[in-house]
């Protein structure tokens, strides 16, 4: 019998989601595991870094990893996924353009953990304690990996060949990328494995959606009764749906909910929260800067909105690194 | 020599901010030809991009301009009511509006993006235009963005080692 094809899934910095939907793929699963050796896939199988670094470089045919960069932990697991494999593929949206991880890139490294380890509402530390890559308890030295200044995406850590972006990824585009790469029918390197048209073009709502939206006010879907059959645009609901790629099944669309862009831009655009704010811009409905700042001000959170997913992908990749580098505290 | 870095703003004595402009083909290009033409002297920091209308300016130019290196954008088109397509001025006027506010939130001083309308018989206004942003930018300072972003890439490491826990583990 001839040797079945090996592939890995990995995580980074991400929350489990991706994995459920490699679960996700139910019945296919089967599959699958019929037609691949998974040989690495620390969520659901016992197999450790070292069973990893054994194997001769290139030994996996792909991996998909998922989950943003930002510890020297991460960093070293992707470049040794990175040598093992044939094929690395990004899965999920924090693994291609940072994800919801990277809003992160908004605050420096020292910021979040002055936070996190002292400011926030609900820490008691009056001992100022932080983790350190080092710490000695009872004569035994115990390390963990470093966090790093900035949130990556996997592309600007190590060459990748492959996205499947979505958060998570749909189960058929999941098999979909697998039976692609057993039948070695894989397109060119760099390209996103999903359609390259934006969600409008597949949305269940997409008649609904008139030719010249002219926004007069913005309303927030949790403060909204929301029409289930009518384009959100239309009813001023922020829906990035005009500036993200489809290929989700519009899932939150069908369970009446807008699009927060989780596919990321089709491969005409470069930086999906620009493009988005091109469009909402346009399609005020105002003449003056007063005007067009009032009409704008109910949209309160414009990175949060606009690069939910993608800001260490974006074209300014976050607020800019300090001109000084800050002395390293860990 | 070597340069002495304002503390502020990181600019060192030889440093020239760098402006790129976006003018409407119609109006304040047109006007740009005319300062030239009538000799008058601005800043030599622009470097002028002619678009069709200020309505073609997508807001990634704007960014990209910025990733790239410029410490300032000016965009100049057809006073309101004036624009060759109607209405792309104003979409220019939005988009400026929604931008300058974004790159407040992400730490970007928004007097680094401008927006003016100058006619095609202006060639005076665009004298004051490039010549004012040139020296607000120049007090606020380099921008810089491609050399911070590439200094902070260098904490990356993909290098495999033994990993840490084990080494120690294997030392304990």
């Amino acid at each position: 019998m001839p040797e079945k094809p090996k592939i890995g899934f990995y995580w980074c910095g991400s929350c489990g989601g991706c994995e459920e939907s490699v679960v996700d793929l139910a019945m296919d699963l089967v599959m699958v595991v019929d037609a691949v050796d998974i040989v690495f896939f620390p969520v659901g199988m016992d197999f450790k870094r070292e069973d990893v670094e054994a194997m001769p470089d290139g030994a996996l045919a792909a991996c998909f990893i998922n989950g943003c960069i930002r510890t020297s932990e991460q960093e070293e697991m992707a470049g040794l996924l990175r040598r093992k494999s044939g094929a690395l593929i990004a899965y999920g949206s924090c693994a291609s353009s940072g994800g919801i991880p990277g809003l992160a890139n908004q605050f420096s490294r020292e910021q979040i953990l002055a936070f996190v380890y002292g400011a926030s509402p609900s820490t008691h530390n009056e001992a100022g304690t932080r983790p350190e890559t080092q710490v000695c308890v009872n004569g035994h030295a115990l390390t963990l990996p470093a966090l790093r200044e900035r949130v990556r995406s996997l592309d600007q850590v190590v060459d990748v060949d492959y996205y499947l972006p979505g958060c998570p990824p749909t189960p058929q585009l999941l098999k979909q990328a697998v039976v692609a790469l057993l039948e070695g029918k894989l397109p060119e390197k760099g390209t996103v494995l999903a359609p390259d048209v934006a969600l409008c073009e597949q949305c269940p709502r997409s008649e609904t959606k008139p030719s010249d939206l002219k926004y007069t006010e913005f309303r927030r879907p949790h403060l909204t009764k929301m029409d289930p059959t009518k384009c959100f645009l239309a009813q001023g609901i922020v829906c990035m749906g005009p500036a993200t790629r489809g290929g989700c099944e519009a899932q939150c669309i069908v369970g009446n909910m807008p699009c927060s862009g989780c596919f990321g831009p089709t491969s005409r655009v470069r930086d999906q929260g620009a493009k988005m704010m091109s469009h909402l811009a346009a399609s005020v409905a105002a003449q003056t800067p007063e005007e067009t700042r009032k009409i704008l001000s109910g949209i309160p959170d414009p990175v949060g909105t606009l690069y939910r997913y993608s800001l260490p992908k974006s074209l300014l990749r976050g607020v800019p690194p300090a001109k000084t580098k800050e002395a390293n505290p860990s | 020599m070597q340069d002495q870095a304002n503390t502020e703003t990181g600019a060192t004595p030889s440093w020239e901010p760098r402006i790129v402009a976006f003018f409407c083909n119609w109006c304040t290009y047109t006007a740009a030809d005319l300062a030239g033409v009538s000799r008058m002297r601005y800043a030599p920091n622009v470097r002028v991009i002619r678009v069709m209308c200020t309505g073609r300016v997508d807001p990634q130019f704007v960014l990209d301009a910025f990733a790239k290196g410029a410490d300032g954008v000016l965009i100049g088109g057809c006073h309101p009511g004036d624009c060759h397509y109607i209405e792309g001025n104003y979409k220019a006027l939005r988009r400026v509006e929604f931008l300058r506010r974004v790159l407040d939130d992400l730490g970007i001083e928004p007097e680094r993006l401008r927006l003016e309308w100058i006619s095609a018989s202006e060639g005076d206004r665009v004298r004051v235009a490039v010549n004012g942003l040139t020296e607000t930018v120049r007090a606020l300072g380099p921008l810089d963005l491609r050399a911070r972003h590439t200094k902070a890439d260098l904490e990356v490491h993909v290098g495999v080692e033994p990993h840490m826990n084990l080494e120690v583990a294997a030392h304990a």
